[in-house]
């Protein structure tokens, strides 16, 4: 799959607010006036500033709004239905705390829980994507739910809990990476299945249909950055969980801390990029790619 | 309206004979034409002149090699538009309600003025039906030329979609197969019409008409045949003596 920046930057950063917020309407920190407003201020601009980065990819932004009906059906609206009530009730929650120095318990606890409700949303417009093996898997809510809420443990300065959730989310990450390694062999879908020519004989794409590149070629058959695709394994898991984990673990001053996030960061950006490079659709068997 | 009816009353759709199809890309380009002259967004193109070009297409031809283990290798062309899929995974990730597939008939189409372009029905469509169109940012797919099959100023025979009355080799057909008893039922009958990637779970209403297979001479040689060996063996005449020459040389 082409690793749009967009839908990179959207999951990776409202993933990590939403994780905030969750820990937010939760009470931890446990903070008011001035210090709670910068916690919510970043909380919000992560969540917010990832879904608008999301509309980026859109042909008609425009008629976005469209996409609020479909909640019978759709895993993408179920996703816009949860964010906007997430944020529509942390923001109350946000307002009660920064303002009023009172913590509306029902409401932020409600609020934490739509907030946990958008990641999984999130997650399941990729996993319930049968045409993509790499993402049809169980692991994958799996995962977007655990670097969520390890990443907002981690903003939220939650230092025992980042400490262990980080640890189940590096293993969830592992577990992705060997599971999905996997996933299109065992979805069986090959070019003798494509064409339905397989029980004949080996089956070669022979001609294209087309000299040139077209839409389905460069929106989902990206080859080009999975060269490199061990090395950035390894550098995404160094950043994202053993730099922080290793940090936690000496107890940090607030600049070792902010370097732990800012490495996390890093290190679910590279994860994403290649949560998309590394997805191989199956209609890439028509043309002989992957 | 974007999940999925339980039943649709008939089921429009298409037979393709890969026995017959000779590659020709007739049916691209009348496709190409008449959606981009009908119904909905026009096809567009990118640099269509130009040195990289680009653009939309609800059909496409590919070429596949098999070799059989036993015979030698067959060049097939494989037209490839949208299959019109019963458990339609691009009408249910739909946001917006744009996709749909339609009770009456079984077409599944896009509601352009509702179609916000996030792409996510072409990311869920296994066989690469569906295409956003660079100019228009709408999803573009086969509509099995709803224009024209119902459309009462063509004339009859010009009731059926662009590919099909195109076609000079007759490998494209068109009917209902929630009838047993119409020419694509029947077809795909007697011919073992089969799904494309069928562990997708699709169930896809167009259907594949596999090569025949090929006959074979071999151990079929005519009792006449050891007859018709060569009759002048050596050359003769001026030819002979020119073989015999050059040889010389």
């Amino acid at each position: 799959m082409h690793p749009a920046p967009s839908v990179i930057i959207f999951t990776s950063l409202s993933g990590l607010g939403f994780g905030l917020l969750t820990f937010l309407g939760l009470g931890y920190p446990d903070v008011s006036g001035w210090v709670a407003f910068v916690f919510f201020l970043i909380a919000f601009a992560l969540a917010v500033g990832g879904l608008l980065a999301s509309t980026f990819h859109l042909g008609h932004p425009e008629r976005a709004l469209k996409a609020f009906t479909q909640w019978r059906s759709s895993w993408l609206s179920r996703e816009g239905i949860c964010a906007v009530a997430a944020l529509l009730v942390m923001g109350l929650y946000a307002l009660g705390v920064v303002f009023f120095d009172q913590q509306w318990r029902l409401l932020g606890v409600l609020g934490a829980v739509l907030s946990v409700a958008t990641v999984f949303t999130t997650s399941m417009i990729y996993a319930q994507l049968k045409s993509i093996p790499r993402w049809n898997m169980v692991v994958t809510p799996a995962m977007f739910l655990m670097f969520s809420l390890a990443g907002g443990a981690l903003l939220g300065g939650q230092i025992t809990a980042a400490l262990v959730l980080l640890i189940f989310a590096a293993a969830v990450q592992l577990l992705y990476w060997q599971h999905g390694d996997g996933a299109f062999a065992r979805a069986a879908s090959t070019i003798g299945t494509a064409t339905g020519l397989g029980s004949r004989g080996e089956v070669r794409a022979f001609e294209p249909p087309h000299t040139g590149t077209n839409y389905l070629l460069r929106e989902f058959v990206h080859v080009v950055g999975r060269k490199h695709a061990q090395k950035l394994r390894v550098i995404s898991f160094v950043l994202g969980f053993v730099l922080p984990i290793l940090i936690l673990f000496v107890h940090p001053g607030h600049l070792l801390a902010l370097i732990a996030v800012l490495s996390h960061v890093a290190g679910v950006f590279v994860s994403r990029w290649l949560f998309f490079a590394q997805a191989e659709h199956v209609v890439g068997l028509y043309y002989g790619k992957r | 309206m974007t999940t999925l009816p339980s039943s649709t009353t008939r089921k429009l759709g298409l037979v393709i004979d890969l026995d017959t199809c000779v590659g020709c890309h007739a049916c691209v380009i009348s496709c190409k034409g008449w959606n981009t002259e009908n119904y909905g967004a026009p096809l567009s193109d990118q640099d269509p002149y130009g040195a990289d070009p680009v653009g939309t297409f609800l059909n496409r031809v590919h070429s596949f090699e098999v070799k059989p283990e036993d015979s030698p290798p067959q060049l097939i062309h494989f037209p490839k538009s949208c299959l019109h899929c019963e458990d339609a995974p691009c009408v249910t990730v739909c946001p917006t309600g744009a996709s749909y597939k339609r009770v009456e008939d079984g077409i599944v189409l896009v509601n352009e003025t509702d179609c916000i372009g996030c792409g996510l029905c072409a990311w869920s469509c296994p066989y690469g039906a569906r295409e956003l169109d660079g100019a228009e940012k709408v999803m573009k797919k086969c509509t099995l030329c709803v224009d024209r099959i119902y459309n009462e100023n063509l004339p009859e025979e010009d009731r059926e979609p662009a590919c099909v009355r195109t076609c000079p080799a007759g490998a494209r057909h068109f009917g209902d197969f929630a009838d047993p008893d119409s020419n694509v039922s029947k077809l795909t009958a007697e011919r073992g019409g089969m799904d494309l990637m069928p562990e997708q779970g699709t169930k896809p209403v167009n259907k594949y008409l596999p090569p025949r297979q090929k006959d074979s001479w071999e151990g079929e040689v005519d009792v006449l045949a050891p007859f018709l060996a060569p009759v002048a063996e050596e050359p003769k005449g001026f030819l002979g003596w020119l073989d015999k020459t050059l040889e010389k040389l």
